[in-house]
């Protein structure tokens, strides 16, 4: 965009740095002085000073200085600023000169040299007559210098070289032309620095100093004038403090100026220069608020400030402008730091930017109509050089009186400015700001902001007949406008829209707002309704829709043009417009009427239409689409000649579909995938208006909510109810229900191992006969894991399973089951660990039905299950006793003991235990000779619940062989039971229950003595009783025996003996006892020694297969024996 | 506009919405919708910070040239804009404060309307009396 004339200068908006000539520099041809440029130029970082320096020729012409005033008594000030002050001071005069020379001190040639350099510095001071700018010699030198003082030549030469330059010493420099030169010059421009530092300080002080020559009346505009140069030379002096201060004294000044039709343009533009000056230095001193304050006091003072009528647009363009540099310098200190909020941002700034804007285009086109002929000569064509002041006219410049020096050039000049306005590109400058603006609301967290922004973007776009972009940022727009439901705001937007889309010929576009404009969001009246109906119409009809109004008539031809062409292609022109995402006036609702049916079901599918149009619509053609697509051809409604589909305004009308689902389909869902509405036809305009899923647009959802929130739920018929429609989109194919019952009879709980038998009954209540029915039963899956591998299933009850049986027997066949039949059949479980389990029984068969005339075969299927316990029949405990039945520790080797096992039923149901067993290991019947298989004791018992059976066998360990050890315990082997429910029939197999027998250690015994002691005694009757001692040992054995006496006997026979025992064999012992007492009575005690290993077998270690007790009856009547023997 | 008062539902869509000078009624629409932008941002902040304790008046919520824009939101978080022109000066920050306060009372009224549904659009002859007489009282 070309630079207008309400632009800021460069030079007011660009940051005042010292000005730095440096002369006598050959940049171009010299090496050095090219280094030395350079380390100038280079790496100018926020470290080193601000100077901005230029290379000049050593003759350089510097502005000439006008000769000083000496009174300002006549003088009268013809503008407050000139045009060319800023750029003079910060290009063309500068702070200080400085003069470069090669030198070195002990040069041979020293005296013609020194010469040529006071030449030199004569003529930069004579082009600089009159100012006070410094002079300064730099000696370039290619010797390091000596450390200062000691250079005695160098000191010497160096006074008499600034005696002939007339230099101070302060302004003689040395710049060694080695390693170092960076750091040279940074030392120099350090010291140049200071130099310009004091000659903008003298500037400052020769400003000030003709405060006092002025006088308020006549020279007005010069305390405007000077406070402003003060505050400049200030920021050049990076003195920003102060340069504020100055600012904002020289702004309160130039509103204490009179202001008249002729001069308020220069104090505005003044006003406006020292307002962005002060707001900038605000910000660079990051203190936001002051610049808001300044900018907001500044706006408030210059709002009324409009100037001459007929250039009303130049106050709305030069507002404009304020707004938009305030933004920009407002965005500027965000970008270095400063942190903006949602209410305060630079998005404002450019938004009103925008207004004004949009403000001065209108009083453009009021005030800018009326001017025809440009006026010759061109009054804004003024000298070469442009104005000698800022914001001064050109036909009549200096000029600072009320009244213009001459009314004729005066109108021709405001004549020219209009013309010129008429040219300004007004839409571009609007778009560019509000796209600023938009940019920074997006920033800031205001959405709806942005997108209000962007509508008038649009709206600018369109009235600059860009109708494509407009229309791209309208559609960006309206669906937030849509969801939010600000349907006044969507409405103004949609029309501007639609114009765009019709001048555009965009069929498409014009179609789709037409239908929305039409719709039930639109606020439209109802005459712009039935226009705009109308032009829908003509769309259908293939011919070209009338104009929108407002339109532009300039625009009205091409556009018309565009809509013949399209019109004029032959044949059916086909146009798909989906219009979920927008509020069409056709609203379509669909529906499967039930979320779920069963396969022999006819499937039901209501479509609902209604149109909110101010007309009948006739629509050619409604179809559903589904999941499936083979169902598509039952969703069809078509128009013919004799029945013609019509949707009156605000009637609902129901369309209802059928069909059948397919069999392959039952578990699926079907899903509608679109509903499409056909308007117009062929050979015209085929409208295809489509809808995703089961219909609804944006703005039904909320309806549904309201109506469901009502509190009238009387009167309600299809009309009013047309909101509380839900939509149903899709529905479940689930099986045909099953006529047939699946009874389980059985008698829980489950015994442990056993056979457990399920009966199942299938009743049949079909019409028809149901083929193929088959059974599924066992464990249901999805258990624990370790059910599945504990228990198992089979139908064979006969035998007892194995391992090889699954825990779910699937598809068993049972065969076909005629009409009111049953079937009956049992199933057998077998569980082997306790615990509840779920059974399943599945029982599924095919059924051949009609469904609305049309056969299908259909899969039923029933499910039952049953859950049971499964419980152990019977606890059995066993032990080892001695034969005198004490608790054995360990089983002695070679002698007698008992094993007794006990079986406590837990069943509840009565148990038939049929035999036991045993399967001995290292042990065997007490005497194997003779009866080496022992005989069940409990053949066919029967025990209840908490009954018990008991059974006792003699057992007998073996003598040991060498190799066993006696030390650990010894597997004894199982113990077997045979058993099943006295209930199940006899013959169902029997269940065998394995026990472990305890292990445990053999416990060798060297010597063995038993004794064969008769069953009872009689008082005073002999009772004979012999002792056997064994030595199972390999060595003879001493034993020393001796017989206690007792109270209840007396006896005869040895009473102590000593004897030798060889080994293996066997001593015998006979004592003659006589019982004195009755009753139980303890024999007398037998002690046994074996001297010779008394610390292994203590005698009453030898006494424990001893009898102690013997039962003594009393001395009887014969008679009692008679009756005893009876 | 001279003064202009909306109600915006919970969902931001407009439940009433009046202005006086009907012919810049669609810049009216357009003021009270971006003013949401300031509404849920402060209504957010707040939540944050104090849960639900907070004042139900928003205060001015943004400045712009022409006019100003206060706001107000109830507890059910239904939405009041006042909007005035910005050379109205006499108008203080209490004497806004008691117009919502007033419109919050005759809005509570219409809720308790056993006919009303609440998200409806208000039709109260009542609360038009109402917003009528905050007109002429301030316009």
């Amino acid at each position: 965009m070309a630079t207008s004339q309400w632009d800021l200068p460069p030079e007011l908006c660009c940051r005042p740095m010292a000005f730095v000539a440096l002369t006598g520099l050959d940049v171009t041809y010299n090496a050095v002085h090219r280094a030395i440029w350079d380390a100038f130029c280079a790496n100018r970082r926020a470290d080193r000073v601000p100077i901005s320096f230029k290379v000049l020729l050593g003759d350089h012409e510097y502005p000439k200085c006008r000769t000083k005033r000496t009174s300002y008594e006549w003088y009268i000030p013809k503008g407050i600023l000139k045009t060319g002050w800023m750029n003079k001071h910060l290009n063309l005069v500068p702070a200080l000169v400085v003069l470069f020379y090669e030198l070195d001190w002990d040069h041979p040639q020293w005296k013609e040299k020194q010469s040529e350099c006071a030449t030199k510095v004569e003529i930069v001071r004579t082009s600089l007559q009159g100012r006070n700018t410094k002079v300064a010699v730099v000696l370039i030198q290619k010797k390091t210098p000596l450390p200062p003082g000691e250079d005695l030549v160098a000191s010497e030469r160096a006074s008499t070289l600034c005696n002939a330059c007339d230099l101070s010493g302060k302004s003689l420099f040395v710049l060694p032309h080695t390693d170092h030169l960076v750091g040279y010059i940074i030392r120099l421009e350090n010291a140049f620095y200071e130099h310009a530092h004091t000659y903008y300080y003298t500037e400052i002080r020769r400003v000030k100093s003709h405060k006092e020559f002025l006088n308020k009346t006549t020279h007005q505009l010069l305390f405007v004038r000077h406070q402003f140069k003060m505050a400049f030379f200030s920021e050049l002096k990076q003195d920003t403090q102060n340069a504020l201060k100055y600012y904002r004294t020289s702004y309160s000044l130039v509103h204490e100026l009179r202001t008249h039709e002729t001069n308020i343009l220069e104090i505005k533009t003044l006003a406006g220069f020292i307002n962005y000056k002060i707001c900038r230095l605000c910000f660079q001193h990051n203190t936001p608020l002051d610049a808001i304050a300044q900018f907001r006091k500044h706006i408030d003072l210059c709002k009324k400030k409009i100037g001459s009528a007929e250039l009303a647009f130049e106050h709305a363009a030069w507002m404009s402008k304020q707004f938009q540099s305030f933004g920009e310098l407002f965005d500027e200190a965000i970008k270095l730091g400063l942190t903006a909020i949602q209410t305060q941002n630079p998005g404002f700034y450019y938004q009103q930017a925008a207004s004004y804007s949009q403000e001065r285009k209108q009083q453009a086109q009021q005030l800018c109509q009326a001017a025809v002929n440009y006026p010759a000569p061109n009054p804004l064509d003024n000298l070469i050089g442009g104005l000698d002041f800022y914001g001064q006219r050109p036909w009549r410049q200096g000029h600072q009186s009320i009244d213009p020096p001459d009314t004729e050039k005066e109108k021709s000049g405001i004549v020219a400015l209009q013309i010129k306005e008429r040219n300004v590109p007004h839409s571009e400058l609007i778009i560019a700001l509000l796209s600023n603006a938009v940019a920074q609301f997006k920033k800031y967290k205001c959405p709806r902001m942005k997108s209000h922004l962007m509508v008038q973007m649009g709206e600018e776009y369109y009235h600059a007949k860009d109708f494509a972009k407009a229309l791209k940022l309208l559609d960006y727009v309206m669906c937030d406008y849509r969801t939010e439901r600000w349907f006044a705001l969507l409405t103004s937007i949609l029309t501007v829209a639609l114009r765009c889309a019709w001048l555009m010929g965009s069929v498409r576009d014009y179609t789709l707002y037409c239908m929305e404009l039409l719709g039930r969001a639109s606020t439209l009246n109802d005459e712009q309704k039935s226009r705009i109906e109308k032009n829908f119409m003509k769309v259908l009809e293939n011919e070209v829709p009338d104009a929108e109004p407002e339109c532009d008539p300039s625009s009205v031809n091409a556009a018309t043009a565009l809509w013949n062409d399209c019109t004029a292609v032959t044949g059916t022109k086909e146009l798909h417009l989906e219009v979920q995402d927008y509020v069409p006036f056709i609203q379509c609702k669909g529906r499967f009427i039930s979320p779920s049916f069963h396969v022999d079901q006819l499937i039901l599918i209501q479509v609902f239409l209604r149109s909110d149009g101010p007309h009948p619509v006739s629509v050619s053609k409604l179809s559903v689409s589904l999941s499936n697509q083979d169902y598509n051809q039952w969703c069809v409604e078509e128009s013919t000649a004799h029945h013609n589909i019509t949707l009156f305004p605000g009637k609902p009308k129901i369309f209802d579909f059928n069909f059948v689902a397919k069999i392959e389909d039952v578990g699926k869902k079907i899903e509608m995938t679109s509903i499409e509405l056909m308007l117009g036809g062929a050979n015209r305009r085929l409208l295809v208006v489509s809808w995703r899923g089961a219909g609804g647009d944006v703005a039904s959802a909320h309806e549904a909510l309201q109506a469901s929130r009502s509190s009238r739920r009387w009167g309600r018929s299809l009309e009013t109810d047309w909101d509380c429609l839900s939509l149903q989109n899709s529905t479940m194919i689930i099986s045909r229900v099953p006529k047939i019952s699946l009874q389980l009879s059985h008698q829980p709980p489950a015994l442990t191992n056993e056979m457990y038998c399920i009966n199942i009954t299938v009743q049949s209540h079909e019409e028809g006969v149901a083929k193929d029915v088959r059974l599924t039963a066992g464990l249901k899956p999805g258990q624990d894991a370790n059910l599945s591998q504990t228990t198992y299933t089979t139908l064979d009850g006969s035998r007892v399973c194995d391992h090889s049986a699954p825990p779910l027997l699937p598809d068993v066949h049972l065969g076909d089951l005629h009409p009111g039949e049953q079937l009956q059949t049992s199933v057998y479980v077998k569980c082997v660990s306790t615990g509840s389990r779920v059974f399943l029984f599945h029982v599924a068969y095919t059924m051949d039905t009609l469904v609305e005339g049309r056969p299908l075969v259909c899969k039923c299927h029933k499910d039952e299950t049953i859950t049971i316990e499964t419980v152990v029949p019977f606890e059995v405990s066993m032990k080892f006793v001695s034969t005198k039945f004490e608790a054995l520790d360990q089983l002695p080797v070679d002698i007698p003991f008992l094993l007794i096992t006990d079986i406590l039923s837990s069943s509840s149901w009565p148990l038939l235990l049929t035999s036991s067993s045993l399967q001995l290991l290292h042990l065997t019947t007490s005497a194997p000779q003779l009866d080496p298989q022992l005989n069940s004791q409990i053949h066919r018992v029967v025990l209840q619940k908490g009954e018990c059976a008991t059974e006792c066998f003699c057992l007998r360990c073996p003598p040991l062989t060498s190799n066993t050890s006696s030390t650990s315990p010894v597997a004894t082997g199982h113990y077997l039971i045979s058993w099943r429910r006295q209930s199940s029939c006899s013959d169902s197999p029997q269940i065998t229950t394995s026990f472990t027998l305890p292990a445990f250690v053999m416990e060798p015994v060297p010597v063995y003595i038993n004794a064969d002691v008769p069953s009872f005694g009689r008082v005073r009757e002999s009772l004979p009783v012999c002792y056997y001692i064994e030595n199972r040992t390999a060595l003879a054995q001493e034993v020393e025996m001796a017989v206690e006496p007792s109270e209840a006997f007396m006896f005869s026979g040895l009473k102590q003996v000593r004897l030798r025992i060889l080994p293996g064999s066997k001593q015998q012992m006979l004592y003659n006892y006589y019982p004195l007492m009755a009753g139980y009575q303890t024999l007398p005690q037998l002690n046994v020694v074996l001297p010779r290993c008394p610390s292994s077998s203590s005698s009453h270690a030898l006494r424990r297969f001893l009898p102690q007790r013997i039962f003594i009856k009393p001395q009887g009547q014969p008679a009692d024996d008679v009756s005893i023997a009876a | 506009w001279r003064v202009g008062i909306a109600v915006i539902a919970k969902e931001n869509y407009p439940l009433y919405i009046r202005s006086v000078a009907s012919q810049s009624e669609l810049k009216f629409h357009y003021t009270v919708h971006t003013s949401l932008d300031v509404v849920e941002e402060k209504i957010s902040a707040v939540g944050k910070s104090l849960g639900d304790q907070r004042e139900l008046y928003l205060g001015l919520l943004y400045p712009t040239e022409d006019y100003k824009v206060y706001g107000y939101v109830t507890n059910s978080k239904v939405k009041f804009v006042i909007v005035v022109d910005s050379s109205n000066t006499s108008l203080r920050d209490n004497e806004i404060r008691s117009m919502f306060r007033k419109l919050h009372n005759s809005f509570t009224d219409v809720m308790c309307n056993p006919f009303h549904n609440p998200g409806d659009p208000i039709q109260s002859k009542a609360f038009d009396g109402i917003v009528s007489g905050m007109m002429v009282q301030t316009g």
